[in-house]
């Protein structure tokens, strides 16, 4: 394909490879990559300078909750502030109602993003039925259906003859199981991280040995079956510290952490405000050092933003019965941005290749910036500083922490599969 | 003053302050007519979400006798049975143009949220194991007043025993407390102690026994039935045994020691000994001097907020 026949070029971009930072053009036609170098034109050129061009990112966790939860977002809503953050593929967590526990559900969430058609939404299932942790999902059927994450988020399987049977089953299949670490016996009731400010404002507290006790219990599972098992949103220096020996015994562990439990801590509850209310909860500043050590070094593989939305008049209630969660999708590079002090290199691996190898679609994303590759593609600004506002969030909902914060970096375009569905800051529909 | 939410809040002055005023309204209290129009026309609904008998009455009392208007929010009968949400209801209310909220909530910081949803005052009658600073006042004013000393706890030692994790009395009491100088010491079980009150001004000890015959004065706290079924005690037989008040603990209280309790007392678990038998017993004058104390509340966030209002006397 000629230089001349791209249907849109990115010039002058700072262009984010494994091996480093190249400025170069990038050309896209026909859904794909047709040209990476220098003095490329086409149709639409965008001037890139000063801008960083990656894959595009991935989310190995977004509640986007439909079926079920319109009313706080919805497929087309939730699409749109994924690709607005940089997002071009979204790991769909599965506690809808019904939830993703069978073939007709999963298909149904994939059926109508294909139809808003901003990002892929890649659907999890749960690892049992309706997340109760008594009946496995059936694990092939789902499998064939393109399932590759399975997890009861939101509930950690507490059985552990069933956690054990799911990692024993999953080996026959080319799947992770992913678990939410929460000892749910020690959690009853928790609204913030058991510490000095929950001991002052006499709320029950969510201990950090709740997740760690779990964590311990899967990584030695994970020992016995040696099938593979990712964990979702660690909040505690001890379960950065309990990955990083399983690690260093060979374990197939992967983990990841949420922007706001690299940025928030605990004492921001002291209002009662439940927009800080979040599962697991936010924790101590020596959590948060405790946590960019363990991306610093690798213990930690990748950044998930949780993104959980929540209609306002839910969260307007006692604190002790507002739902945890909060948004994240379109800050989550800003936030990261600002809270890590990593290499550009090593943040793409940490929002973008590495969760599209957890979620088994490294085939489309997370790809290199090379001639013939599917084009989604991020391009973005690490340097922009930008002030958060709730009022103007593309979610249904309005749940941000970060409402009046300012946060440095911000995603300009995103290109998912050829088609720019970011344009300067604007979603195109 | 706009809000009263939290004894966190307060500075030492300002609980002086409460504490004189509460003085004024005493003597307003004890008139023979006890009443002057010092808030007439102003309106306090209480909304109790949660049972209480002597924080609600000691409320109501103390809003009629300063002649403001009073209204009374029974949850159990309000459209919150219908599924109206706390939010709906505090707006409702809040368009009746109600001056103060007098909150009683399960929940913690619910008083702190109604701020946000209405111009009115809000008081915290007690949220969740959060706080109940009126509570405290009235302690503290039953404690410097019983001590002579109306401006400081200086050199006095009070032990807050029992549940303390689960007490808003005990939280609010600290901070009152340490504040007018008071050695405050909890004791109790180290289930039902939070484990960051080692980073509270206070001591902490696990015998009552070891602590009881040098406090000036001894605070009992209620022990509830539903500890035991969460293991927090083994049995409250067990608990009464260390940190029952039994006569024979009572034999070893100080002569001029006080014995305290916010009520309701669990007899035979937190109360053994019959408290009419203690004569340090202050626990129903604690009830009385609610009122007086809660006036001065209601007056200092309601009202002018200056004492000279009180002298216009009986003329109504």
């Amino acid at each position: 394909m000629s230089k001349s026949a791209a249907e849109l070029v990115f010039q002058n971009a700072s262009i984010v490879h494994p091996t480093g930072v190249e400025v170069g053009d990038v050309a896209i036609a026909a859904g794909l990559i047709v040209g990476v170098g220098s003095g490329l034109t086409g149709k639409k050129i965008i001037d890139a300078t000063g801008l960083h061009l990656s894959s595009g990112f991935v989310d190995l966790h977004t509640h986007l909750r439909e079926p079920g939860k319109e009313e706080a977002e919805t497929i087309e809503t939730g699409s749109r502030a994924a690709a607005l953050g940089g997002y071009t593929a979204v790991i769909a967590m599965p506690n809808t109602d019904p939830s993703q526990d069978c073939v007709a559900v999963v298909n149904f969430v994939r059926q109508k993003a294909t139809e808003v058609g901003l990002c892929e939404v890649v659907p999890s299932a749960c690892i049992t039925v309706g997340r109760r942790g008594e009946q496995l999902v059936p694990f092939a059927a789902l499998h064939e259906a393109g399932v590759r994450i399975f997890t009861d988020d939101g509930n950690g399987v507490q059985d552990p003859l069933i956690m054990r049977r799911a990692l024993e089953y999953s080996r026959d299949l080319d799947i992770v199981l992913a678990q939410h670490c929460e000892v749910s016996r020690l959690t009853e009731g928790a609204v913030m991280h058991e510490g000095e400010c929950c001991s002052a404002l006499g709320v029950p507290g969510w201990p950090s040995i709740a997740e760690e006790l779990m964590l311990h219990r899967d990584i030695e599972l994970v020992r016995l079956t040696g099938a593979p098992m990712h964990f979702l949103h660690l909040s505690t220096a001890g379960s950065v510290e309990l990955v990083r020996r399983a690690k260093a015994d060979g374990l197939p562990v992967t983990a990841e952490v949420t922007p706001h439990h690299l940025a928030l801590t605990d004492d921001l509850l002291v209002g009662f405000d439940s927009v800080f209310k979040v599962n697991p909860p936010l924790r101590t500043r020596a959590d948060i050092q405790a946590l960019k050590d363990g991306v610093a070094d690798g213990t930690i593989d990748a950044i998930a933003t949780d993104h959980a939305p929540h209609a306002a008049h839910t969260k307007d209630v006692p604190i002790d019965s507002a739902p945890p969660g909060m948004l994240g999708l379109e800050t989550a590079l800003g936030v990261v941005n600002t809270a890590l002090d990593v290499s550009v290199v090593r943040l793409v691996e940490l929002l973008s290749w590495n969760p599209a190898r957890i979620a088994g679609i490294q085939d489309r994303h997370g790809r290199p910036i090379a001639v013939g590759e599917v084009a989604n593609i991020s391009v973005w600004s690490s340097t922009d500083t930008w002030n958060v506002s709730r009022d103007e969030m593309a979610s249904k909902s309005k749940n941000t922490p970060y409402h009046g914060m300012k946060i440095r970096g911000k995603v300009k375009y995103t290109v998912f599969n050829g088609e720019l569905v970011v344009d300067n800051e604007k979603a195109v529909r | 003053m706009k809000h009263l939410l939290s004894a966190d809040d307060l500075t030492t002055d300002e609980i002086i302050a409460f504490l004189s005023m509460a003085d004024h309204m005493a003597e307003v209290n004890a008139r023979p007519v006890p009443k002057v129009p010092a808030l007439r026309g102003k309106t306090v609904v209480s909304v109790f979400f949660e049972d209480s008998t002597r924080t609600r009455l000691s409320f109501e009392t103390a809003a009629k006798r300063l002649s403001a208007d009073t209204m009374t929010f029974s949850a159990s009968t309000s459209s919150l049975n219908k599924g109206e949400s706390l939010r709906d209801t505090i707006e409702t209310l809040s368009a009746m143009r109600v001056d103060a909220f007098v909150v009683r909530h399960k929940s913690s910081g619910v008083p702190l949220q109604i701020t946000e949803w209405t111009d009115a005052c809000v008081i915290n009658a007690g949220d969740g194991w959060h706080q109940h600073p009126t509570q405290a006042l009235t302690d503290a004013y039953t404690m410097t007043r019983e001590f002579g000393s109306p401006q400081t706890l200086k050199g006095k030692t009070v032990a807050i025993v029992g549940d303390i994790l689960h007490s808003r009395v005990a939280r609010s009491n600290v901070s009152v407390l340490t504040k007018l100088g008071a050695k405050v010491v909890l004791v109790g079980p180290s289930t039902l102690i939070p484990a960051s009150a080692t980073e509270w001004p206070v001591n902490i000890s696990h015998s009552l026994d070891d602590v009881i015959a040098d406090v000036d004065v001894l605070y009992m706290l209620r022990m509830q039935q539903e500890r035991m079924e969460t293991a927090f005690v083994p049995s409250l037989g067990e608990y009464t045994t260390r940190f029952g008040l039994t006569a024979h603990r009572a034999s070893r209280l100080a002569e001029h020691a006080l014995v305290m309790h916010p009520g309701p007392m669990n007899r035979g678990i937190d109360m053994v000994v019959d408290p009419a038998d203690v004569p340090g017993s202050r626990i129903l004058k604690q009830v009385t001097n609610g009122i007086p104390v809660r006036m001065a509340v209601l007056f200092t966030l309601l009202g002018a907020g200056n004492a000279s209002q009180l002298t216009q006397g009986t003329d109504l």
